[in-house]
């Protein structure tokens, strides 16, 4: 079994972001399961949701607290709360910022795979939300897919045709630009 | 056809599948996507359903018992408080033997005001003359609409079908949807005998006095309890039908076993890997899932419970100054068996909190441990 995190914050997609990813799996035959932390959801305020694939069916229900791999849709979630935590050694951490990896490799140490990508500009550009407020999640979930390899970016674009309800070309375009742009640390 | 749906949309499903003739239901969290998708299957005219707006849960049963009253198949949903504003109503659908189909997320009682995972609100129904049901998936949600129509159109009383909140109602995960064509062999269009019909007038509801009231919740009563045989019948002609079983009681790994864990909802899938885990460590334990609760299945619980050593009940929801419900009606039924196991009632998640493989592998060692509970109920992870 794989377990993902995503951390966002409201407004950015997390959540269906997640799904998207959960819909790709699906796609390639693997059993899932997606889900948000279940909170009274804000505009602004940190976002957690969760993903698990496996080959059979999945009976955990309770949150993910050691996830195999983290996706953080909000750099600035990095520096207020622990989105490490319970993170498995050598797990990927799937980062949307402008910043250089390196920056990133010294705030979180050499237990992780770090990959960053500006998921911010990428969705500007495609049209995915607003310059203040850009929807990062089909975007850093095409990052995800170059990160780990654990599903083709093709999946990825058959899931958004699927899934997402509005602006299927732009956003499966902004995720195919995030998995080209992705940047190893 | 398989999709990755959450609970609420398999909800939503399963009510088109039915081809249900009016809809009535008020918003509230986390029940409020089953009407938003509903209203958006009947405007795509994918349902031919009369949606009816109220301004609360209680018009929405109310409406629920008019229309079903007419003869036409009705559904409604709802979560804690809205299902605790329905209570009156709900006896009265019960009474007025309406095989109306109710969908309950189950959400906390407040206040404190919580919107997260907790029986409370629905096992406070029990006495309303409702047949109830327990989900721990998404599949199973959808496959218990189609049989609860089923169900209660063969006996003439209401099911409420219900599942936990966010754990289902908001969890992504894989449904096979079935074909409209197959559901319509299996579910047939409702018939009643008799219904409200302007051009053949009838009383509906009229007072009974002493001298006959007993008698028809005599009947009521008997008639419950004929929803245990019709269901062995609902579930294997739904397996034959579409593949899938869904026991009354399901027994998992239940064989030698010397304590058997009860358990309703989601945190019976957790059970589940627990079980496995503590069986490949030659500890013998197996699980009970607690799927009907009224009627309740009185003989099935005593063959799978009456002579394990020791049962372990998990309760998520409080009646206070007793403990867990599910745990007080088993240790009811268990009383008369020739060998009366030891029961630990456990109460744990209330209000949605989490509950991981760790707790209730905690919570069996527990019981496994001790011959006798040390507490009556336990409650399992409560912060000192």
């Amino acid at each position: 079994m794989e377990e993902i995190r995503f951390h966002g914050r409201g407004g950015q997609g997390a959540v269906i972001g997640s799904e998207v990813l959960a819909h790709a799996f699906f796609i390639e035959n693997k059993y899932v399961q997606a889900f948000p932390a279940f909170g009274v959801e804000r505009r602004g305020a940190p976002v957690t949701a969760f993903c698990r694939i496996d080959e059979k069916q999945i009976n955990l229900r309770n949150q993910i607290y050691e996830p195999d791999h983290v996706v953080v849709l909000d750099p600035t979630l990095l520096e207020t709360i622990g989105v490490t935590q319970g993170l498995k050694k050598n797990g990927a951490v799937v980062i949307n910022s402008k910043r250089e990896p390196a920056y990133y490799r010294d705030l979180l140490g050499d237990d992780y795979r770090l990959y960053v990508v500006d998921a911010a500009s990428v969705a500007v550009e495609h049209r995915l939300g607003s310059p203040s407020n850009p929807i990062v999640n089909t975007a850093i979930v095409g990052a995800f897919s170059k990160a780990t390899g654990l599903v083709k970016i093709e999946s990825v674009e058959q899931a958004i045709e699927e899934y997402v309800p509005i602006k299927k070309e732009n956003n499966k375009k902004a995720a195919h630009a995030a998995y080209e742009r992705m940047v190893e640390g | 056809m398989k999709q990755v749906i959450k609970g609420n949309f398999a909800v939503a499903q399963g009510v088109r599948l039915c081809r249900v003739g009016v809809i009535s239901a008020y918003p509230i969290t986390p029940q409020t996507t089953i009407v938003e998708e509903l209203s958006e299957i009947c405007a795509r005219g994918e349902l031919d359903a009369k949606f009816i707006k109220v301004e609360s849960e209680h018009s929405a049963m109310a409406a629920m018992v008019g229309s079903s009253t007419a003869g036409v198949r009705s559904f409604t949903a709802t979560s804690s408080q809205g299902l605790l504003l329905m209570h009156e109503v709900l006896h009265w659908a019960a009474g007025a033997r309406l095989p109306i189909v109710l969908s309950n997320v189950n959400r906390a009682v407040g206040p404190g005001w919580n919107i997260w995972a907790d029986q409370t609100d629905s096992v406070s129904q029990r006495d309303t003359g409702w047949v109830q049901i327990y989900c721990e998936s998404n599949q199973e949600v959808l496959d218990s609409v189609i049989m609860s129509y089923k169900l209660a159109e063969k006996i003439l009383l209401p099911v409420m079908l219900t599942y936990d909140a966010f754990f289902l109602s908001h969890t992504s995960e894989i449904v096979d949807i079935p074909d409209i064509e197959d559901v319509d062999e299996f579910l047939p269009p409702y018939r009643p005998e008799f219904r409200l019909d302007v051009d053949n007038p009838r009383t509906f509801g009229g007072m009974i006095g002493p001298d006959c009231y007993y008698e028809e919740r005599y009947v009521m009563h008997k008639d419950s309890l004929k929803v245990l045989e019709h269901y062995s019948d609902v579930c294997s002609e739904f397996h034959d039908k579409f593949g899938r079983e869904y026991d009354i009681a399901e027994e998992y790994r239940t064989d030698d076993a010397e304590l058997i864990i009860v358990t309703a909802g989601t945190i019976t899938s957790v059970t589940r890997i627990v079980v496995d885990k503590l069986r490949e460590q030659g500890k013998s334990v197996g699980m009970m899932k607690l799927r009907m609760f009224r009627p309740v299945p009185v003989e099935r619980w005593l063959k799978v419970l009456g002579t394990v050593p020791k049962v372990v009940v998990v309760d998520r929801n409080i009646s206070a100054g007793l403990g867990g419900v599910f745990a007080n009606e088993v240790q009811a039924v268990l009383y008369n068996s020739e060998t009366r196991p030891v029961i630990y009632p456990v109460v744990v998640g209330l209000g949605g909190r989490d509950v991981t493989p760790d707790d209730v592998e905690g919570i069996i060692n527990y019981a496994l441990e001790n011959d006798k509970p040390k507490d009556v109920p336990l409650f399992w992870g409560l912060k000192q």
